[in-house]
């Protein structure tokens, strides 16, 4: 287990060094249907493939489901 | 005949005050809100913050009233094929007649959305794909950071009600649902549990405004 971890979804996630782009492809999220928060911040998707992960951040990926 | 029985303003605002008391009913009659899509989740949510006695609704729903809708929206049979903002703006009229109502018969996008957004206090996602929340999320937290936004994610399905959570994500960011159940996958569309989904976030509006979620 990595020692400095990100905690992603409250789970320690060994994504330190990732770009939000990458974590996102490995954990096979669609990103027309999410919103990331890095640090209780929005990500905006323009950015997804340059923002670094570091280890301590903590990440909300909120996923989008249909129905209304 | 029944106009001459509807209360005057004084009655409503004396009732809502003897049902919720002088401080919230004076922080609602000062606050709008504008639901982005009127379907199931954004009709209830009108229907409760219009009985609580908000001040101003800003509709927004491209969409028309068709059938399938009549199991859970707040729509009547004689209302099919009309536009759903519209036909909300007639409902709400009877419920509560000294209401400010705004309606649009449009699509929210990236480019058009701070037309609908910009002079509300608190923003409502209430749209049903995956997509358009995704959008009207992303945009919202990106251009008015300062801004309350309450979003709904899964509340298709036949699981209990009590699956149904809301949950603070960032300083003024609430998401209210199960955050799994899919219509897209097949699931039924239940009007209790969508109904229970626009309570919560009806009420976490409700307390947003009255200044309960700090």
């Amino acid at each position: 287990m990595n020692s400095n971890p990100v905690k992603i979804n409250g789970e320690d996630v060994a994504a330190a060094g990732m770009t939000i782009a990458e974590y996102l492809a490995s954990a096979n999220y669609d990103t027309k249907r999410i919103a990331v928060e890095r640090n209780l911040e929005i990500v905006p998707k323009a950015k997804y493939a340059e923002v670094v992960l570091e280890a301590g951040d903590v990440v909300e990926v909120v996923n989008f489901v249909g129905g209304g | 005949m029944a106009c001459d029985k509807i209360p005057n303003r004084e009655d409503f605002r004396c009732a809502l005050v003897q049902k919720q008391g002088e401080e919230i009913v004076q922080k609602l009659e000062r606050a709008t809100v504008v639901i982005c899509g009127v379907g199931g989740l954004g009709s209830n949510v009108a229907i409760n913050l219009a009985r609580a006695g908000i001040k101003k609704l800003i509709l927004v729903d491209f969409d028309c009233v068709d059938v399938t809708n009549l199991q859970r929206q707040q729509y009547k049979a004689s209302q099919v094929g009309e536009p759903k903002a519209l036909a909300l703006v007639e409902n709400l009229k009877e419920i509560a007649p000294y209401i400010e109502l705004e309606a649009y018969d449009e699509k929210i996008t990236e480019e058009n959305i701070d037309k609908f957004v910009a002079n509300a206090d608190v923003v409502c996602e209430a749209f049903d794909t995956p997509e358009a929340k995704s959008m009207l999320v992303n945009a919202v937290l990106e251009k008015y950071p300062q801004k309350y936004l309450v979003a709904a994610s899964g509340m298709a399905g036949t699981d209990d009600a009590n699956s149904i959570k809301t949950r603070k994500i960032s300083k003024h960011f609430y998401l209210c649902g199960d955050g799994k159940s899919d219509v897209t996958q097949g699931l039924a569309l239940l009007a209790p549990r969508v109904q229970i989904c626009a309570a919560h976030e009806a009420l976490t509006i409700i307390r947003i405004i009255a200044g309960l979620e700090v």
